[in-house]
């Protein structure tokens, strides 16, 4: 029987192009036909399966330094090798190198509609940046068993270019990208439920079914004044927001904040504000805002000197039921707000 | 909720008066009421003064 033979573009950097080190880090993409470097190791495992057509090289420093630009070229130098499949890496922990790979698979991906794979170690950054958009099988540090892990990669890429079915990320060794599928289970949930408490009570392993997210951890910023030098903001998610909610902040599932002026008030009087916060009783902070956020208190601290100077916008949402993506985008955004207003440290009140 | 501050990488967290009214009681006197309320912004100021390597819940000294 006549296997189709498939034609596959390889990416690597300069290191595995056998470019050189850190010296060759600012080359820009090229390409060369054939395997080249550890592209080798991917023509090795696809055998008679295909063939490595070309390569294409370029160095991190490039790549990283001006993403865009690097990725654009690079995915013009695959389309005019027509593959049928974009092998990137395997990156293990390089992070330049990681960003790169994912970057491009998304690339080609999302331009070429051409399949692609890359492979990494778990604390590559690329991991995080591209696992949602890109199949990236799991692999060492380093590179002691690159023909091993490179047979992992080729055997899903071969997977995702005949477009046979993907199987579980624990089955096929790449990092879950947060779908949901639908499968048949062979037992009903409360089998499978009693037996992972049985697992769990004899000490025995065993894998849930609903993976608590991962939250990473978050660096601690350290005051770099002292407080009777410094700006505080106040923030809530607790819904705090101007009699009749002019920003139409959600009642739970928000997307949205607002962004409040508490200039010249000493207080905030309770016949001025409103709190559309679904996921708790919020009878209590409308009878006196200051429940909720304390500019009372913070007024006082700033006339007696305690703190240099309360911001005089307050920052709000409703935190109920929000995902985890809105919450992120909303933080990252209110904060960037807060450091161009010069504030050096927040209170978040929370319910 | 201190818990869930943890789980997710809150670094500086001061227990409050509860979910209803973190900053407040409506069970004290308005007075009582914001002495309570002074204290935990004061906590707050403490903990942004300290130094942490990780997610730290300051309790009441």
């Amino acid at each position: 029987m006549a296997t189709e033979t498939l034609r596959v573009v390889c990416y690597v950097n300069q290191f595995f192009g056998q470019l050189g080190g850190e010296e060759k880090a600012g080359v820009g993409p090229q390409v060369m036909n054939g395997a080249v470097g550890a592209a080798r190791a991917v023509q090795q495992a696809l055998g008679d399966a295909g063939t490595v057509a070309a390569t294409v090289i370029c160095g991190d420093n490039y790549a990283a330094e001006q993403a865009e630009r690097a990725v654009a070229e690079m995915v013009a130098l695959v389309a005019a090798v027509r593959p049928d499949l974009v092998v990137a890496g395997p990156a293990f922990l390089a992070g330049r190198y990681g960003v790169a790979c994912g970057a491009l698979c998304a690339a080609v991906q999302a331009g070429l509609k051409i399949p692609a794979v890359t492979g990494m170690h778990a604390e590559n950054p690329g991991v995080e940046l591209y696992r949602r958009q890109v199949y990236i099988v799991q692999t060492g540090a380093e590179a002691t068993r690159m023909l091993a892990e490179v047979k992992r990669l080729v055997a899903l890429g071969l997977k995702l270019a005949r477009c046979e079915a993907i199987g579980a990320p624990a089955t096929e060794g790449y990092f879950a990208r947060g779908v949901t599928r639908n499968v048949v289970a062979g037992a009903s949930a409360a089998d499978r439920a009693i037996a992972m408490l049985l697992e769990k009570l004899a000490g025995r392993p065993f894998a849930s079914e609903v993976p608590r997210p991962a939250f990473p951890p978050v660096p601690a910023p350290r005051l770099a004044k002292a407080l009777e030098g410094a700006t505080i903001a106040l923030v809530t998610d607790g819904g705090l927001v101007p009699r009749g909610n002019p920003d139409g902040i959600e009642a739970l599932n928000a997307t949205r904040y607002g962004a409040y002026s508490i200039e010249g008030k000493a207080s905030l009087d309770a016949a001025q504000y409103d709190n559309p916060h679904r996921g708790y009783d919020t009878t209590w902070v409308k009878q006196d805002p200051h429940r909720l956020v304390p500019v009372d208190v913070a007024r006082e601290l700033e006339q007696s000197g305690a703190i240099g100077k309360l911001h005089e916008t307050v920052y709000s949402t409703v935190g109920v039921a929000t995902t985890l993506a809105h919450s992120a985008r909303m933080g990252a955004e209110i904060a960037e707000k807060l450091r161009a207003a010069g504030v050096d440290a927040v209170i978040l009140t929370s319910t | 909720m201190t818990p869930v501050a943890v789980m997710v990488g809150a670094n500086r967290i001061v227990p409050a008066a509860g979910i209803i009214h973190p900053l407040g009681s409506a069970d004290l006197s308005p007075d009582d009421e914001k002495a309570l309320r002074r204290r935990i912004v004061e906590q707050a100021l403490q903990a942004l003064r300290t130094e942490v390597a990780g997610p730290t819940v300051f309790t009441r000294e």
